[in-house]
């Protein structure tokens, strides 16, 4: 299946005088939609967020005058916030184009006035007063002191933000923007408002800190010093004395890992694919293993198996008469750590390329009488070269974002991940530094991912043409299959006995010394009883079990939706700036959970945005974290949909919308059961950016869990974690039933 | 596809958020927001007592002492917390300096030792002390014994060259143990000499872990051998069946004073308040050993476990909670450890 790139001008000229007579009256619809949600968030709906949430109903007593409850409308009719008053103004000012003729140049320019000036507006007083009155001393030097103060924005004001939003995406339509498609249209605008606020507002806002002295005020030199520290740069460890920079400890070991995950992940793949190997298939459950796998258990396994007192330190140091070491401690841990947390990853993306290298080119090349080394090294290889480049740099941006097993295993081996959590939660508690350790980790991660899409965009590796290709794969030449085989038994095996104390873990009395077979970590954890008025959940985790469900439910499937919506339009659209926007929504990928974590917490706990102690900013940080992930499902799978799919169902009348509802959605069903799964999974596990988010209410299972390891208490830990293990693994399967697979076959009509 | 499952998903996603949104009780009840930085099961313990004593719902967050800190600094212009209870003493008396909470004089104030009163006098009434445990080290026995090395009883001896990389502390930037450990040696031996002594132990020291109570945790699993800590933490080690014995160094030693403070601008500052009273009361304070909790509590009344140390018959130093707690002495004794201790190869 191949796509013409520059198909995509075809429905321009076409489709575009089939829908004119239709496509006035849909942005005049769309006008008039937007403008009632506009008014009934400001009229109707209370303006500032309700401290008990919106379902105590607490607000409708005193409604609609109470002024913490009141919407606006009512707020200004009582002379009060009357900053609020120009908003109602831009918000009604698409009236005066409602009905007239949309190819009117002042149609679209009023309508991207009033939406943009309005979202300013609002944006701009929520910004400048905040609980104490004005936010910024200029202000309160240039207007005197306010007398008044207001909270975070609440439903009637995101109502009204939004109306604004989609009135300036219309007015962009309606100049022609994307062939006038107004849903197009405002789904960029509505993913472009989302990354702005909550990726680049909070991490902008956390990396201005770093520019900050200790008095608050801007200093450049402060940030040069900062990030010319010693700490963070140094060299000792070259002559010896004492260890280098975090920034160097970090880079190497990123290096190293990404470097081994990467053969380790090759071998693992040949084994699968070439080496006629009858069991290959079941390498593959393999994959699933690292992504649900919760933090920590992984660094206290090795602990057990390599430590000071570890079993196999142990056992080594009985046999050859030798002194137990710590050597385990710092880079080797956790070298060991994340090679067996990231090689799956590595695994999962040289499958698909070491499967995609076409047999008829290595039958070419031992029909000209290459021998099977000669055809591996010359044809195979370099066509695998792109997949090894990306695994290479998946495995350098994980070991670089990883925050627990350096946690366990660091040792005085300091990396940047954990510097920073330090710098914030320690004694030291120094807001700068982090954020100046944060650019640095960001340097790092965005130059790789930057080197990934730059390098990997440009050759061309396909050799699959979706032409028949009968051929048989070669199998691998004698001198790599061997030491494959060795590598795969020795890793295979190590990777279970890792897992197997893991589940044995839970179930004794105290790991590591006393290993009477026990149930107590489990009850005291998950206990039950029955009492008068039923179940009784007496079990201390179940709490945070309970919220950790329910906050990854809710994240997967808007995670899985915006994904997919912005896949469908960058694969789907042309648009100038379409590299931008692809960079900006790829960007969260890179950036590390803490950073993350430490941005968020410091940019919604104030107005206008509050969000702090909530769920919602659980659930946010998940969809933004895990969208990539959704977005290169989506990009995957839809680029192997024929355009002329939506061109048919363009041509029907259907409009975009209902295109991709009815047409491209249910085709990509793989993609959406792969951006669900993954986003439940990660919203299970995630622990960086988690530790800052969790609030009394809703405490996560993987905050609980540091608690307990926190406790010397890896029993309850390790019990969690299993039933954690065994809860995703079923999740994972009831998604898979519900899901279904994609069946493209022609089905038997149904009555409708 | 099929629309039912299209709305199936948006249905989930819907109630999802609802769910997220709708506060865990409907009813406007009272409530208090809770943060905790003592271990898991004693915070639990408090929250689920108070909540049956009084019928007040208990939002608890744990964090340790430092994390809390951050945190209440940084929703500092719309606190979302009413009460911190437990953790070291310092952050709770940082956070009195910077204003970050609020003063309170119980009514329980007579029933508690003078050392409580005098914590909540050095931070301007905004804290008070609930607990209070000495510095001292301890070592794993079965280790102690595969290395042929000789019991340790002093500070001093920690710095015999036969012990290199056999010990273990914080590192002081990252935990207030640590941090009380570098206070206590230069109180106790003055600063020049103190500092030599931070120097030669560094030599013997094989990692400076960043939470407070990971050395004797380490050693308990034999992942090290001595670690440097509150004795009331070793002791928990070695109750919980492993084998660590206890140290209280013969030189003296310093002591921390766990902390309690209402959060200024608390939402429900009544309901912190009462709890407040009810956790300095001697009763709740005796089920600190339901939890294994080893700490001398602060009500006169309460009861101490036999494990626990006797603070009245150790040699303690008179540490000066008031300077040693005030940023800026930290932040002098920090930089002259990082620069001149933290530098020298090992």
């Amino acid at each position: 299946m191949t796509t013409a790139p520059h198909s995509s001008a075809y429905p321009g000229s076409n489709l575009h005088s089939v829908g004119r007579n239709t496509s006035a009256k849909r942005i005049n619809r769309t006008i008039i939609l937007w403008l009632t949600v506009g008014l009934l968030g400001f009229c109707l709906f209370p303006w500032y967020m309700l401290e008990d949430g919106f379902w105590s109903f607490e607000w409708l007593d005193g409604y609609p005058y109470d002024t913490d409850y009141a919407p606006a409308l009512f707020l200004l009719l009582q002379q009060e916030k009357l900053w609020l008053a120009p908003i109602l103004l831009f918000l009604l000012l698409p009236v005066l184009v409602l009905g007239k003729d949309k190819n009117h140049p002042w149609f679209g320019k009023i309508l991207i006035l009033a939406g943009g000036l309005g979202l300013g507006w609002l944006l701009l007083q929520g910004f400048s007063i905040g609980i104490r009155g004005w936010s910024f001393d200029a202000a309160q030097s240039l207007f005197g002191d306010l007398g008044d103060r207001q909270f975070g924005l609440g439903y009637g004001a995101m109502m009204t933000a939004a109306a604004l939003l989609f009135t300036v995406t219309t007015g962009f339509a309606s100049r022609g923007m994307i062939n006038g498609d107004v849903f197009v249209v405002g789904v960029i605008g509505f993913i472009l408002a989302l990354v702005g606020m909550f990726i680049l507002f909070p991490v902008l806002n956390m990396l201005s800190s770093a520019l900050q002295d200790n008095d608050g005020g801007y200093s450049v030199s402060v940030f040069l010093s900062k990030f010319f520290d010693d700490k963070i740069w140094g060299l000792h460890c070259l002559s010896g004395a004492r260890s280098c920079g975090v920034a160097w400890n970090s880079l190497a070991l990123a290096i190293i890992v990404g470097a081994a995950t990467t053969l380790l992940g090759l071998v693992f793949a040949l084994i699968a694919t070439r080496s006629g190997l009858r069991r290959a298939h079941l390498l593959r459950p393999l994959t699933v293993l690292p992504i649900i796998t919760p933090p920590f258990v992984i660094g206290l396994a090795i602990i057990l198996l390599f430590g000071l007192s570890g079993t196999v330190t142990g056992f080594v140091a009985d046999l050859f008469g030798l002194q137990p070491t710590r050597w385990v401690y710092g880079m080797p841990g956790i070298l060991i750590a994340q090679m067996l947390s990231f090689t799956p990853i590595a695994f999962l993306v040289l499958i698909g390329v070491v499967e995609g290298v076409s047999p008829s080119m290595e039958e070419a090349a031992q029909t000209l009488r290459a021998d099977r080394w000669q055809t591996f090294k010359t044809v195979s290889l370099p066509l695998m070269r792109p997949g090894l480049a990306n695994a290479f740099l998946l495995g350098f941006i994980e070991s670089m974002a990883d925050f627990g097993n350096p946690l366990v295993l660091g040792g005085n081996f300091d990396v940047l991940s954990t510097e920073i959590f330090f710098a914030i939660v320690g004694a030291q508690n120094d807001q700068g530094k982090a954020a100046v350790l944060a650019i640095v980790l960001l340097i790092f991660t965005l130059s790789a991912f930057y080197a990934q899409r730059r390098w990997l965009g440009k050759k061309s590796y396909i050799t699959r043409t979706g032409k028949g290709d009968g051929g048989v794969s070669a199998e691998l030449p004698r001198r790599i299959l061997w030491p494959c085989y060795t590598l795969v038994a020795i890793w295979g095996t190590f990777t279970l006995v890792v897992y197997g104390m893991i589940v044995y873990g839970g179930f004794v009395e105290v790991w590591g010394l006393n290993h009477t077979l026990t149930f107590k970590h489990y009850i005291t954890a998950f206990g039950l009883s029955f009492g008068e008025n039923g179940i009784l959940w007496r079990g201390s985790a179940w709490d945070s079990f309970w919220t950790t469900l329910k906050i990854a439910a809710t994240a997967a499937p808007l995670t899985a939706a915006v994904g997919l919506v912005t896949a469908y339009v960058l694969v789907r659209q042309n648009f100038s700036g379409k590299n931008a926007f692809e960079f900006g929504t790829m960007l969260s990928f890179a950036i590390p959970g803490t950073v993350i974590g430490v941005a968020y917490i410091l940019a919604f706990n104030v107005p206008p945005f509050e969000l702090t102690g909530t769920g919602v900013i659980l659930v946010l940080s998940f969809i933004f974290r895990n969208m990539p992930v959704g977005i290169r499902a989506g990009i995957a799978s839809m680029s192997q949909l024929d355009k002329s799919l939506d061109e048919a169902s363009l041509t029907l009348g259907a409009n975009t919308w209902r295109t991709f509802r009815q047409v491209i959605l249910p085709l990509m069903r793989p993609a959406v059961l792969a951006a669900l799964v993954f986003s439940f999974v990660r919203a299970m596990t995630a622990i960086s950016a988690v530790i800052f988010l969790v609030s009394a209410e809703y405490n996560m299972a993987t905050s609980y869990i540091i608690g307990r390891v926190e406790n010397n208490d890896y029993g309850i830990a390790i019990a969690y974690c299993t039933t954690l293990i065994v809860v995703m693994l079923t999740a994972v399967a009831l998604m898979q039933i519900l899901v279904g697979k994609v069946d493209l076959k022609r089905q038997e009509p149904q009555p409708a | 596809m099929n629309f039912k499952l299209a709305s199936a998903l948006s249905i989930a996603a819907l109630s999802g958020v609802l769910a997220a949104t709708v506060p865990a009780s409907a009813v406007a009840a009272e409530k208090l927001t809770y943060y905790c930085s003592a271990q898991e099961d004693w915070c639990q313990l408090m929250a689920k007592g108070f909540e049956e004593t009084t019928g007040i719902k208990v939002n608890m967050t744990r964090k340790s002492s430092g994390e809390t800190f951050a945190q209440i600094k940084a929703e500092s212009e719309n606190p979302k917390g009413d009460i911190w209870w437990g953790g070291t003493g310092d952050p709770h008396l940082q956070a009195a300096e910077e204003g970050l909470t609020e003063a309170y004089e119980s009514g329980m104030r007579g029933e508690l030792h003078d050392w409580a009163i005098s914590q909540a006098e050095s931070g301007g009434n905004a804290t008070i002390g609930i607990y209070s445990g000495a510095l001292g080290y301890g070592y794993n026995e079965e280790v102690l014994k595969a290395n042929n090395l000789p019991a340790p009883e002093c500070w001093k001896d920690l710095t015999k060259p036969e012990y290199k990389g056999h010990v273990q502390m914080a590192n002081p930037n990252s935990s207030g143990t640590a941090y009380t450990t570098l206070a206590t040696i230069v109180q106790l031996f003055g600063e020049d000499e103190g500092f030599e002594f931070m120097k030669a132990l560094h030599k013997n020291i094989n990692q400076y872990t960043k939470s407070g109570s990971a050395p004797i945790k380490a050693a308990a699993r034999g992942e090290n051998t001595i670690g440097i800590v509150f004795m009331h933490d070793a002791v928990k080690q070695a109750a919980s069946g492993f084998p660590i014995k206890v140290v209280a160094p013969c030189e003296g030693t310093g002591y921390e004073i766990g902390g309690m403070s209402i959060i200024k601008g608390a939402r429900n500052a009544e309901n912190a308040q009462k709890f407040y009273d009810w956790a300095l009361s001697a009763d709740v304070q005796s089920r600190s050993l339901e939890v294994k909790a080893f700490q001398v509590m602060s009500n006169k009344a309460a009861q101490s476990s036999p494990l626990a140390p006797d603070l009245s018959k150790l040699t303690l130093i008179d540490y000066d909670f008031k300077k040693y707690g005030s940023s800026a002495e930290r932040k002098r004794l920090l930089k002259k450890w990082d620069d001149e201790v933290s530098t020298l190869p090992q």
